[in-house]
């Protein structure tokens, strides 16, 4: 089988979509149905990340493992794990407002980031881990394994679009989005909303394990590098907000036309002269800021809408 | 003992008046504005590179670059309010969290552009410390860092409590409604924030560079251990934050002291001293210390 | 009583685009104590907000001194002479009782602000010796003389009271309308919402029943409280006294 080289590429943007669809998913199971603003979306991505590494890899002599077990129990063990922290974070802030756990979730974020440089023994530190295995890597090489992989990662993603949507169509569901934007009815809320809120965050925390646990196998190797939280976190946002929060068709939507604007921007300043270049990547982040900005001002709503259910709450006596 | 103070305690004290500097400005932000402001570390950042370009181009020592730094460190602060949070001003305030996360970034990608992204420092060459009662050293901008920080929490103390200004944002710090109510405009005390909180951002800024570099990340890296002093202070109270910048530096020092031969945690780990603490203020205390507003 | 100082004529308002109140009409004239009384939800709180500028203001006019303040905006009433004090969370409680005071006067200064002050501690004595304390540890009818001391600060012509006794005991009630009576003999007008009717009519000099979020009765206190009508519906009934 030959692919041609924009297949090729199309096929590594529609991974990286994916696993970017994946996140935005998660997000949306947090933000746009409870509310909760989770800050430190690259932590958890990095505790997937590490779990499916350490256990898919092969035995290393530089950290702990690898074990060499099948991927989907990397995979699992990468959604535990990651959901266990969702979980402890979530129990403490999910009774404050929303400012209090975007602290606490820049927080974990930032203790994680200390954790995998500094546990040697664990993660190999800035070194990395390497040797992660792809799946049926035995029967497909190169760019076939690319797509096999692509088709896996879109399993995934659907797998995590029909947990978003039962989510959604839940009766708690229901109520979650329609308090949501009311903060004083928010307050009030009693312990059977808040417990939904903990699960719709760990929920949420797990699949971006699982994220994290994509991307580990797709680039066969993970380093502290790959979980600059401006890529991870920030982008997810954006491509949240723009695709339409608490949509889960535009939480899909929007990972992939935001993937695509932030692959060609770096096409295009590819093109500029040397010393411009290296300059590049703080004018990309500059404009997907200021995108954010325009979106959040003009166009909050998003691409795709939520069509939030009407239920009469007032805020006033 | 003395090594403990030379070499923990005093630096503790200065890394503390650093964050209590920064956390001032979180506490009064979100106990008057109501959102937790994101782009706070790098509002640092910008102070400490206004101050380093005065120091390039007019050649003054950095201490005396810093009205400089505040002015136009209160001018950036103002335009971002103006620009990117006023607009969203009649929305939850989760939405003004989530610009105020894209201002840090757009803060720190234009610093990058503008100054690059190396490690600067404002003066090269060693200071030799300062002896006193032949065991005691202290570094001239360790004193410097502590007395400037002593001096402006006199001066806010009595800003707050006798100023006009002050009362007012401690009203509405109280009770926005009833500070409506009673006739207060709310913009201008919302300007008067930023240019208080933007304005101690820039000193620590500066103090940050005097203390250790000028580097692009410095801001956003001090942003948890200024969430966790305001948050033990009490949020909306600005002397608490103060206090609570100090206990989370202090702490952060003596949590790496080798106690008995081993030092309680990893330097490494100095940082995730500053998160147990909010951590263990949201479950017992989310009032803080000293009884600011849970919002 | 013909100096009329505040009027509401033909007033709809409510919240959002849903209406509470519908073709109200309200006076108020110089030195009076207008009482507003009626059932839970017939929009008693919601005619005092919307004089003060709280919800939005649908139709009809609110004149004050003959100037419409109907589009007036909450910050520029204290200036013209305008001040409320809302029922509860009526006080700022990380400041001291001076410092409350004080707020008092920062949006509209009074003329001589020591005299305003001691004025007004004259008024409420008991405040004299806690001054210096933060006001959220007073006690309930402490609180409500801080607020009320605070609206006086910026000595308005009119202030307006959303029931002013709740949460009161008995005993303090007496206490606080005894006071109203004296803010009214110092020369400002009251309009108040009070959820104890009988007592209030009793020093009201014009009172409205509101029903339904409309005018259902008018009056002197005195007369409303004679009326059968009116005490069989909403006085628990009995003899007048």
């Amino acid at each position: 089988m030959e692919l041609s080289g924009m297949l090729f590429y199309l096929v590594s943007f529609l991974i990286m979509g994916g696993i970017y669809s994946v996140i935005c998913l998660a997000l949306n199971m947090q933000w746009g149905f409870g509310g909760l603003f989770n800050a430190g979306i690259a932590g958890f991505y990095a505790v997937g990340a590490y779990s499916a590494a350490i256990i898919t890899s092969a035995n290393s002599a530089n950290h702990v493992g690898g074990f060499d077990l099948p991927i989907v129990v990397g995979l699992i063990v990468a959604g535990i794990l990651s959901g266990i922290v969702g979980w402890a974070i979530a129990r403490i802030c999910v009774r404050l407002k929303a400012d209090y756990l975007a602290m606490a979730s820049i927080g974990i974020a930032e203790i994680i980031r200390l954790a995998v440089i500094n546990e040697e023994w664990l993660t190999n530190g800035s070194l990395g881990v390497s040797r992660i295995p792809r799946p049926l890597e035995d029967f497909f090489t190169g760019r076939e394994s690319e797509l096999v992989f692509f088709i896996f990662v879109w399993i995934i993603v659907a797998i995590t679009f029909w947990v978003a949507h039962r989510l959604y169509k839940s009766p708690w569901g229901r109520v979650m989005r329609a308090i949501r934007d009311n903060e004083a009815a928010a307050e009030s809320v009693g312990k059977d909303v808040q417990s939904f809120r903990i699960q719709s965050f760990v929920i949420g925390a797990i699949f971006m394990g699982v994220a994290g646990a994509l991307s580990a196998h797709y680039f066969k190797f993970f380093s502290p590098d790959a979980t600059e939280p401006l890529l991870i976190t920030f982008l997810a946002w954006v491509m949240l907000i723009a695709g339409g929060s608490g949509n889960n068709k535009g939480a899909v939507a929007g990972a992939l036309i935001i993937w695509a604007i932030w692959s060609m921007t770096e096409i295009i300043t590819q093109q500029l002269p040397p010393d411009w270049a290296t300059r590049s990547s703080y004018i990309r982040m500059l404009l997907i800021g200021l995108f954010l900005q325009f979106v959040l001002q003009r166009f909050r709503a998003g691409l795709f809408p939520e069509k939030a259910p009407k239920l009469n709450v007032k805020s006033h006596g | 003992m003395m090594d403990f103070i030379n070499f923990y305690l005093i630096p503790g004290i200065t890394l503390g008046s650093i964050y209590a500097l920064g956390a001032v400005g979180v506490s009064m932000i979100f106990g008057i504005l109501r959102f937790a402001h994101f782009a706070h570390g790098d509002l640092m950042t910008v102070g400490a590179y206004f101050a380093l370009s005065a120091v390039w181009l007019l050649g003054i020592p950095a201490l005396a670059a810093i009205p400089i730094a505040m002015a136009l460190t209160c001018l950036v602060a103002l335009f971002a309010d103006r620009a990117f949070y006023k607009p969203l001003r009649q929305l939850p305030t989760i939405y003004t969290v989530i610009a105020s996360f894209g201002v840090a970034l757009i803060f720190r990608s234009v610093i990058q552009l503008l100054w690059g992204t190396e490690s600067q420092v404002y003066s090269v060459g060693f200071q030799k410390p300062i002896v006193l009662f032949d065991s005691l050293r202290i570094a001239t901008r360790h004193i410097q860092i502590i007395a400037a920080t002593a001096v402006i929490t006199v001066a806010l103390n009595w800003f707050l409590h006798h100023t006009q200004m002050g009362k007012t944002m401690r009203a509405v710090s109280d009770d926005p409604a009833l500070a409506s109510v009673a006739g207060l405009d709310p913009e201008k005390t919302i300007r008067w924030t930023w240019i208080i909180g933007a304005g101690l951002a820039a000193i620590a800024g500066v103090f940050v560079g005097l203390d250790t570099d000028v580097h692009t990340m410095m801001g956003w890296n001090l942003l948890l251990p200024m969430f966790a002093a305001a948050l033990l202070g009490g949020i909306g109270k600005p002397l608490g934050a103060i206090a609570g910048g100090l206990i989370i530096g202090i702490a952060e020092e003596i949590c790496t002291y080798p106690i008995l031969g081993e030092s309680l945690i990893s330097p490494s780990y100095k940082s995730a001293v500053a998160f147990v603490i909010m951590l263990l203020i949201l479950i017992f205390r989310p009032r803080g210390l000293f009884k600011g507003r849970l919002l | 009583m013909s100096n009329k100082i505040l009027d509401v004529q033909n007033l709809t308002a409510g919240y959002g685009k849903q209406a509470i109140i519908e073709n109200i009409n309200t006076n108020v004239s110089d030195q009076q104590i207008v009482v507003i009384v009626g059932p839970n939800g017939a929009g008693k709180s919601t005619l005092l907000k919307s004089v003060f500028g709280l919800n939005n203001r649908m139709d009809g006019d609110i004149t004050f001194h003959g100037q419409s303040i109907f589009t007036a905006k909450t910050s520029e009433l204290v200036p013209m002479g305008i001040s409320a004090v809302p029922q509860s969370h009526n006080v700022f409680p990380t400041l001291t009782v001076e410092e409350n005071l004080d707020v008092g006067t920062f949006a509209a200064p009074p003329q001589d602000k020591k005299a305003t002050k001691s004025k007004i501690l004259d008024l409420f004595p008991d405040l004299k010796d806690k001054l210096g304390q933060q006001a959220g540890e007073l006690s309930g009818g402490q609180r409500q003389m801080v607020a009320v001391g605070r609206a006086l600060m910026s000595e308005p012509k009119l202030i307006l009271l959303d029931e002013p006794t709740a949460g009161l005991s008995p005993a303090y009630l007496e206490v606080i309308f005894d006071l109203l009576l004296q803010v009214r003999d110092s020369g400002v007008a009251i309009l108040m919402v009070e959820q104890n009717a009988k007592q209030a009519l009793r020093i009201a000099d014009y009172a409205y029943v509101l029903v339904n979020g409309k005018n259902a009765y008018e009056g002197t206190g005195a007369k409303l409280l004679q009326d059968d009508e009116v005490r069989k519906s909403f006085l628990g009934g009995g003899a007048p006294q």
